[in-house]
C-alpha cells in the first residue's frame, strides 16, 4: 500500500490519526501511549467500520476484540470498545461508541461474523442491547441467569448459589449466605486512614515541606 | 383433528427427522467442558450450536478486586497449557501503562519461556489432537516431553503449572544456576522427538484421511471470523505477533513463521509442528544472547527488594510491604495488548483509573473466535470430523470461558 506509507517524521499511528480526522461519523481522534483511539457515532458505527474494513487506506480486516466497560456515574454509562487490526498495514485502532442500558448499539455481526459472539458476551454481562444481532442469547452465565454481572454494582458474591441437594436430589439454586462477610480493605491509603490526629496537625506541615522538597538529594545517612 | 382414512394411511411417509446431538459437555474429545450441540442429517452435521460457559468463573469481575500483582496468577488459569504466555500480555500491558520496561535479561528469560511454553502447548495440543483422532501413541510420548518442560517451569517458578513466574517489571527471579545448560541440552535431544512425532504421524495414511480437507478455512474467512495464530498461517496468511508487533526481545531472535496453503486441519497440525521446531531455534539464542544482569526492575514501588536487605534495611522492609498489601498504582488509561499466545493473538484491553486495581480488564481470549466458527467449519462435515476439526483449532476452556 504505498498510498499509506508516511513521510519520515510523524510516526505510523499520527499517520493513521491524521487520515482518520477526514472519516465522517469520527468524534475524537486521539492517540493514547501510542495507540490510536477513536469515538464513533453509536447509529452510524455499521457503516463506519464497513469504511473501515474496505476503504485501502485503513484496511482493517479484522475485529480483533469487543468488550463493554461500565462507568455508572456517566449518564450514557457503557463504552463499546472496539479493537480492529490491519494485517495488510500492521495498525489497531480502537473505535469507541457509548450507549446506555435502553439504547441499542446496531450490531456489526454484517461486517465481521466474528462479532456476534462478542456482542453476546457484551449483553450477557453487561446488559448491552445490539440491534439486529439475531442471535443475543446469554453466553457466558448460567443458563436462565439473571443479571449482568460485570456491572459496577452487581456485587462480587453474585446473588444466588448453586448446590446439590442430596434430599431433593437435585441442583438448587438458593440466595447468597456468606460465612464471612466480603471484605473490602481499602488499600488506597492506608497509611493515611486515620486523616489528623489530635494535637498532631504539624505532620501535614512537614509533609508539605517534605513533597516541596522532594527533588533535591537526601543529606547522606537518611533513610 | 381430521380423520385418517385408510387411503391416507397407505400414503403416508415416514420422514427420519435431522435429530440434535449433546456433544458434551463430559466428552473426552471435547477438550474441556464443550456442549457441542449439534444437529444431524444421519451422520452429517448440518448444525453446530457450541454452548460455552460451563466453565466461567468471572475471572474479569475478580480482577477488579485484586491488586495487579494479585492478578497475575488468574492469567495462569485462563490457558492452562501455555501459563506463561498468557501472564506475559498481562504483564507487558501492565508496564506499558506504568510506562516501564523490563532490564534485558528480564526479557531474554520472558522470550525464552514464552517460547517454551509455546512448545508445552503444541506437544499437548498436536499429540491429544492425535488422540482424538484415534491415535493413542503421540501423547504417551508427547507427555512425557512435557515432563521435561514442566521441570524447567518448576525450576524457576516452583509450579509446574501454574507459574506466576513474569511480573510486571520483570520475571520473579533470576533462573537457577545450570537451568541454561539443562535447557540447551535439551535443546540437542528434543528435535530427534519431533522427527519421531512426524515419522508417527506425517506420512500416516490413516492420519491424513482423517485430517486432509477437512475444516477447510480460507483467508478470506479466516480474516472476517478473527482468527490468529497457527490456524491463520494454516490458511495462508503470513501474520505473526512476534514478527510484525515485536515485544520484549523477539525483533533480537532470527526464526521462520510457517505457513500452510489449505487451511485444513492437517495445515493447522503441520504449522504447529514447525513452530516447535522455530522455537527451539528461539530458545537456544536466548540462551546464547541472555546477558548477566538483574532480572527486576531496581524500583521497590513496583518490585520486592531483595529478601536479604529486607533483613537489614527497614525501607525495604516498609516497601516490601506496602507492595504486598496496597500494591502499587497504575497512572489512568487505558491499552489493548496483545501477544502472539502458541494459540494465536491473546490481549488483553486494561483501563486503569489511577488506583491499585484494574478498572476493567477484557480478555481477549483466542480460542473464543476459532470456537465461534465451529458451525461455519463442520457443517456438511462428519460426526467424527467435527472431532478432528475441535482437535484442531487447539481450544482450551480455561481461556474461552474465563
Amino acid at each position: 500500500m504505498p498510498a499509506a506509507t508516511p513521510a519520515a517524521p510523524p510516526t505510523p499511528a499520527e499517520t493513521l490519526a491524521a487520515m482518520l480526522g477526514a472519516v465522517p461519523g469520527l468524534a475524537d481522534v486521539r492517540i493514547e501511549g501510542g495507540e490510536v483511539v477513536v469515538a464513533a457515532a453509536r447509529d452510524d458505527i455499521v457503516a463506519l467500520m464497513t469504511v473501515l474494513r474496505d476503504d485501502p487506506r485503513f484496511a482493517f480486516a479484522q475485529m480483533m476484540d469487543l468488550c463493554g466497560v461500565d462507568w455508572p456515574e456517566r449518564a450514557q454509562r457503557f463504552d463499546v470498545v472496539y479493537n480492529l487490526l490491519s494485517i495488510a498495514l500492521n495498525r489497531r485502532l480502537r473505535v469507541i461508541v457509548t450507549t446506555d442500558e435502553r439504547t441499542p448499539v446496531p450490531s456489526i455481526h454484517t461486517v465481521w461474523p466474528a462479532a456476534t459472539w462478542w456482542e453476546r458476551e457484551a449483553w450477557d454481562l453487561f446488559g448491552i442491547v445490539f440491534s439486529g444481532q439475531p442471535d443475543l442469547r446469554r453466553i457466558l452465565t448460567d443458563y436462565g441467569f439473571e443479571g449482568h454481572p460485570l456491572r459496577k454494582d452487581f456485587p462480587l458474591t453474585g446473588y444466588v448459589e448453586v448446590r446439590y441437594d442430596e434430599e431433593r436430589k437435585q441442583v438448587v439454586y438458593e440466595p447468597v449466605r456468606l460465612t464471612q462477610d466480603w471484605r473490602s480493605f481499602d488499600f488506597i491509603s492506608p497509611w493515611e486512614a486515620v486523616t489528623t490526629l489530635p494535637g498532631d496537625e504539624k505532620v501535614h506541615q512537614t509533609r508539605a515541606q517534605v513533597t516541596r522538597t522532594a527533588v533535591e538529594p537526601l543529606p547522606p545517612g537518611k533513610g | 383433528m381430521s380423520e385418517i382414512t385408510p387411503a391416507a394411511r397407505q400414503t403416508k411417509q415416514i420422514e427420519i427427522d435431522s435429530h440434535a446431538i449433546n456433544f458434551g459437555p463430559q466428552h473426552p474429545a471435547a477438550h474441556g467442558v464443550l456442549r457441542l450441540i449439534l444437529e444431524m442429517d444421519g451422520e452429517v452435521v448440518e448444525r453446530a450450536d457450541p454452548h460455552i460457559g460451563l466453565l466461567h468463573r468471572g475471572t474479569e469481575k475478580l480482577m477488579e478486586y485484586r491488586t495487579y500483582l494479585q492478578n497475575v496468577p488468574y492469567f495462569d488459569r485462563l490457558d492452562y497449557v501455555s501459563p506463561m504466555c498468557e501472564e506475559h500480555t498481562f504483564v507487558l500491558a501492565v508496564e506499558k501503562l506504568l510506562g516501564v520496561e523490563a532490564p534485558p535479561r528480564a526479557q531474554w528469560i520472558r522470550t525464552l519461556f514464552a517460547e517454551i511454553t509455546r512448545v508445552l502447548n503444541h506437544l499437548l495440543n498436536v499429540t491429544t489432537y492425535a488422540l482424538d483422532v484415534g491415535a493413542i501413541t503421540p501423547p504417551l510420548w508427547g507427555f512425557e516431553e512435557r515432563e521435561l518442560l514442566m521441570e524447567f517451569h518448576e525450576a524457576v517458578s516452583g509450579a509446574r503449572l501454574h507459574a506466576n513466574y513474569f511480573r510486571p517489571g520483570g520475571v520473579n527471579r533470576d533462573m537457577p544456576a545450570g537451568l541454561a545448560d539443562r535447557i540447551g541440552e535439551w535443546t540437542e535431544v528434543f528435535p530427534k522427538f519431533l522427527d519421531e512425532l512426524e515419522s508417527l504421524l506425517t506420512g500416516n495414511r490413516i492420519w491424513k484421511q482423517r485430517t486432509v480437507d477437512i475444516g477447510v478455512m480460507s483467508p478470506e474467512d479466516a480474516l472476517a471470523w478473527g482468527w490468529s495464530g497457527p490456524p491463520l498461517r494454516a490458511s495462508g496468511i503470513a501474520w505473526d505477533l512476534r514478527r510484525a508487533q515485536p515485544y520484549d526481545k523477539y525483533a533480537e531472535v532470527d526464526f521462520q513463521v510457517p505457513v500452510g496453503r489449505n487451511g485444513d486441519c492437517f495445515d493447522r497440525y503441520l504449522v504447529r509442528l514447525l513452530e516447535m521446531r522455530e522455537s527451539v531455534k528461539i530458545i537456544r539464542q536466548c540462551l546464547q544472547k541472555m546477558p548477566a544482569g538483574p532480572v527486576k526492575l531496581h524500583d521497590n514501588k513496583i518490585t520486592p527488594p531483595p529478601r536479604a536487605e529486607m533483613k537489614r534495611s527497614m525501607e525495604a522492609l516498609i516497601h516490601h510491604f506496602k507492595l504486598f498489601t496496597e500494591g502499587f498504582h497504575v497512572p489512568a488509561g487505558a491499552t489493548y495488548t496483545a501477544t502472539e499466545s502458541p494459540k494465536g493473538e491473546f490481549g488483553v484491553y486494561l483501563v486503569a483509573d489511577g488506583t491499585n486495581r484494574p478498572y476493567r480488564c477484557k480478555i481477549r481470549s483466542t480460542g473464543f473466535a476459532f470456537l465461534q466458527a465451529m458451525e461455519h467449519l463442520a457443517k456438511r462435515h462428519m460426526l467424527a470430523d467435527a472431532v478432528a476439526i475441535i482437535g484442531s483449532i487447539d481450544i482450551v476452556f480455561g481461556e474461552i470461558d474465563r
